[in-house]
């Protein structure tokens, strides 16, 4: 019987990511979408770890590993060094977390873009430093309790909103951008293979619950995903070459369930809860005009 | 019988780096601009712009980024080539580490040249002396000649299945990145039958997945891996001098090893310098040997792997020496004479002095050397900054 | 000869069930083999196999069937918490 998604399977059990983690997911359903013609490069993230202490590796395509800011410009020299000896039929993918994307690694994510190279920038996105113990990032939303924005006596959480990073590769008009989240993983197979068709930069930020740093049982990753997308916090689009399409197919939640699934929110009243219910709200009308103003849906 | 050189003609530094990098078939070039860099960058992009040169540039929008991408596409197996100064090569600083690590003989240019603040783009090697311990050798040259021909011997030494280490290649900014001088085009066949092509054994191979530079633990081999990097840099010792002799012998060049010496088999004091305050030395051991003073130079060319053994053969037969500091080492005297001291202790007892001179591209002239001479001479053991003014 | 960083272990080779505090268990009676545990197992510790007679009817017994490798299972329970048919129960381990 046919599975909804590829059987092949790139990533090898036996790895050491925490229970119920979502970027671990996020890895084996990209590399589904890939398959193993496929060189991954990875900066300073959970995902240098995941794989386990040296000689173990974890992943049945190679990963070579990077400091922390160095994935844009190491996906550069790879695809390059491939191409040069005509290995052009590999697929070249950067893998980094939000704080080595939309912090120290931004500048060379978008040069890189720039750039043109025919490349894959995947951003598995778990809103903050989770390796290194969950401090807060720039990807980090609006009332989230981080170890660096801790709730003490005088009450203190993340008190700006999210940094998008795939909303900054559209202004960059990077040829493919999309959204994907862990509990979707028919859509993001299918977002992979859009974006395949591309030649040039794709950058595809995945939502990536993290059960350690949001606080949560491990069991409710895909839970806590698919309320993401249905409470808007997380918003799932495309932007194929100019087009922007948003999914709109969801049955809407209220932010509060999203919010009250996870306890790095559980210090927040009424009014920060209005507070972010009022973001998730002009956020989604801004989407919904970027709709209009990059023109029509993409064919599936 | 081949002409061991296409054509004499008058080149920059720049110019002679760059056409070392053709010469040597570089395949990648990814830099960032910094003066005085740039015009060899520019001179590559050229090449490739006119046919003269079958690789891939790509200017990228940092140092950083510059050397992480020839760190990638060199792990792809493809010979890879980057050049940078000063800020530029301290931006690189993280990188420098990771690419020694996962052990790429990547060969890189450097143009020596101040770190601020202020700003200064002159000559200062405080930028190189500042990554001494980042696993790269090191190599100084002193003449455009010089500068050309290290980039096709780094390479060659660098490759080495028992070196298997980056190298970076200097040359002092203005001194010899703009000013021109007679260079021999080297004969592109015999370069090809002295290089051959990279065949890095642990390249990026799909069809044998594996994880590069994964993490390890104080129970794993981490500690095996760095002792293995410093047992290389001494193999590379010997595979240097080899290199050297090699290509002096095909190229009718007589380059030294990890030095070059000049009048010191009968000297009773020594001259110590790294780049071309080593020239300006040169001068004034002739004039000072004119009036009666037997002193001689030894000229630093390798800083990584530091010549010790060399250094103490020399100075065995000497009454006293000083060495000369182009760089800053905050907190104790000039990095080389650090080195040179460190090396001799225990072995000779003999006085050394530290010289620090030319900072920030001040010109270091013959009567500079030749105070020095005279310092040297009366046995001192002190640190001496020369030619500073006095600021009010 | 130098020594270079590379690793080349897959961690198939490397067990991860002593992670495991609660076990997993599908009632293959009950089970409809849609394989959304499969789809949604972080640890990739469930395998796809050929047909078990333990099937609510005929036709499901000759589907494939998901299994639970307990040699990589570290228990986070999201196999349980996402079956549709609720048929995945989710017991402590019994430390003998």
């Amino acid at each position: 019987m046919p599975t909804s998604i590829p059987k092949q399977e790139l990533m090898a059990p036996g790895h050491t990511a925490c229970h119920g983690c979502g970027a671990t997911l996020a890895m084996r359903y990209v590399l589904k979408a890939l398959g193993e013609k496929t060189v991954v490069s990875v900066p300073a993230s959970c995902w240098a770890v995941i794989p386990g202490a040296m000689p173990f590796r974890t992943l049945d395509v190679p990963m070579v590993y990077t400091p922390f800011a160095a994935t844009g410009a190491s996906i550069s020299g790879l695809r390059e060094g491939l191409d040069i000896q005509g290995k052009t039929d590999y697929n070249v993918v950067g893998f980094a977390g939000d704080g080595g994307t939309a912090d120290i690694g931004l500048q060379g994510l978008s040069g890189a873009m720039e750039r043109g190279h025919n490349v894959f920038y995947i951003m598995y996105d778990n809103e903050g430093y989770m390796n290194t113990g969950v401090q807060r990032s720039g990807s980090t939303p609006y009332g989230a309790r981080t170890t660096t924005t801790p709730v003490g006596k005088e009450r203190d959480f993340k008190k700006e909103n999210k940094k998008i990073v795939a909303d900054m590769m559209i202004a960059q008009n990077v040829p493919y951008v999309a959204t994907a989240t862990v509990a979707y993983p028919e859509d993001l197979i299918k977002k992979i293979e859009h974006a395949k068709a591309v030649n040039g930069p794709k950058f595809i930020q995945i939502l990536a619950p993290c059960p350690t740093g949001w606080y949560y049982p491990p069991e409710k990753t895909i839970e806590i995903s698919r309320l993401a997308v249905q409470s808007r916090m997380f918003p799932l689009y495309e932007f194929v070459e100019g087009r922007f399409y948003l999914n709109k197919s969801f049955k809407p939640v209220d932010v509060s369930e999203y919010v009250k699934a996870q306890d790095r929110f559980k210090h927040l009243n009424e009014d920060e809860i209005e507070n972010l219910r009022r973001y998730v709200e002009e956020r989604w009308n801004q989407l919904l005009e970027w709709e209009k103003l990059y023109s029509s849906p993409i064919k599936a | 019988m081949k002409s061991v050189s296409e054509f004499r003609t008058i080149m920059t530094g720049n110019d002679a780096v760059a056409y070392g990098a053709k010469l040597a078939r570089v395949k990648f070039i990814s830099a960032y601009p910094i003066t005085p860099q740039t015009t060899i960058v520019e001179k590559l992009a050229s090449m490739i712009a006119n046919d003269e040169l079958d690789a891939k540039y790509v200017e990228v929008e940092s140092e950083h980024s510059a050397l992480a991408a020839v760190f990638a596409s060199e792990l792809t197996g493809v010979r890879s080539y980057t050049a940078t100064s000063s800020h530029g090569l301290l931006y690189m600083h993280e990188m420098l580490h990771w690419v020694a690590g996962q052990r790429l003989p990547i060969v890189m240019s450097v143009v020596n040249r101040a770190i601020g603040p202020p700003w200064n783009i002159w000559a200062d090697q405080s930028d190189t002396i500042n990554q001494r311990d980042t696993g790269w050798m090191q190599v100084y040259s002193e003449s455009n000649q010089e500068a050309m021909d290290t980039i096709i011997m780094g390479y060659k030494i660098a490759e080495n299945a028992d070196v298997m280490l980056p190298l970076m290649s200097m040359e002092d900014a203005f001194i010899l990145s703009h000013t021109s001088e007679p260079v021999s085009m080297r004969n592109q066949d015999l370069i090809n039958e002295y290089l051959p092509d990279l065949d890095l054994k642990f390249r990026i191979d799909p069809e044998n997945p594996m994880g590069y530079g994964s993490y390890d633990t104080p129970d794993g081999s981490f500690m095996e891996l760095k002792k293995d990097m410093v047992d290389s840099m001494g193999k590379a010792r010997k595979v240097i001098m080899q290199e050297t002799e090699k290509f002096n012998e095909i190229f009718e060049t007589n380059y030294g090893g990890l030095v070059e010496r000049y009048r010191m088999d009968d000297a009773d004091y020594a001259i110590i310098a790294m780049g071309t305050v080593a020239s300006t030395a040169r001068f004034v051991v002739d004039k000072l040997r004119g009036k009666g003073m037997n002193v001689g130079l030894i000229r630093i060319r390798y800083f990584r792997p530091f010549p010790y053994d060399e250094i103490l053969a020399d100075l065995k037969n000497v009454k006293s020496a000083g060495i000369i500091d182009r760089s800053v080492s905050f907190g104790y005297a000039g990095a080389t004479y650090s080195e040179v001291v460190s090396g001799l202790y225990g072995r000779i007892n003999i006085p050394v002095s530290s010289f620090i001179t030319g900072i920030g591209g001040r010109d270091v002239r013959s009567e500079d050397i030749e105070n020095i001479a005279e310092t040297i001479r009366k046995g001192s053991n002190g640190t001496y900054w020369i030619n500073v003014k006095r600021v009010i | 000869m130098v020594l270079v960083p590379v690793s080349t272990v897959s961690t198939r080779n490397h067990p991860t069930d002593s992670w495991r505090i609660q076990r997993p268990t599908i009632q293959y009676d009950k089970c409809i083999r849609c394989m959304i545990c499969w789809k949604y197992c972080p640890d990739n510790a469930i395998n796809i196999e050929n047909g078990d007679e333990r099937a609510p009817n005929d036709r499901v017994a000759k589907m494939e069937y998901p299994v639970i490798d307990y040699n990589f299972c570290k228990g986070c329970g999201i196999c349980a918490n996402e079956c549709p048919e609720k048929c995945i129960d989710m017991e402590f381990e019994v430390i003998e």
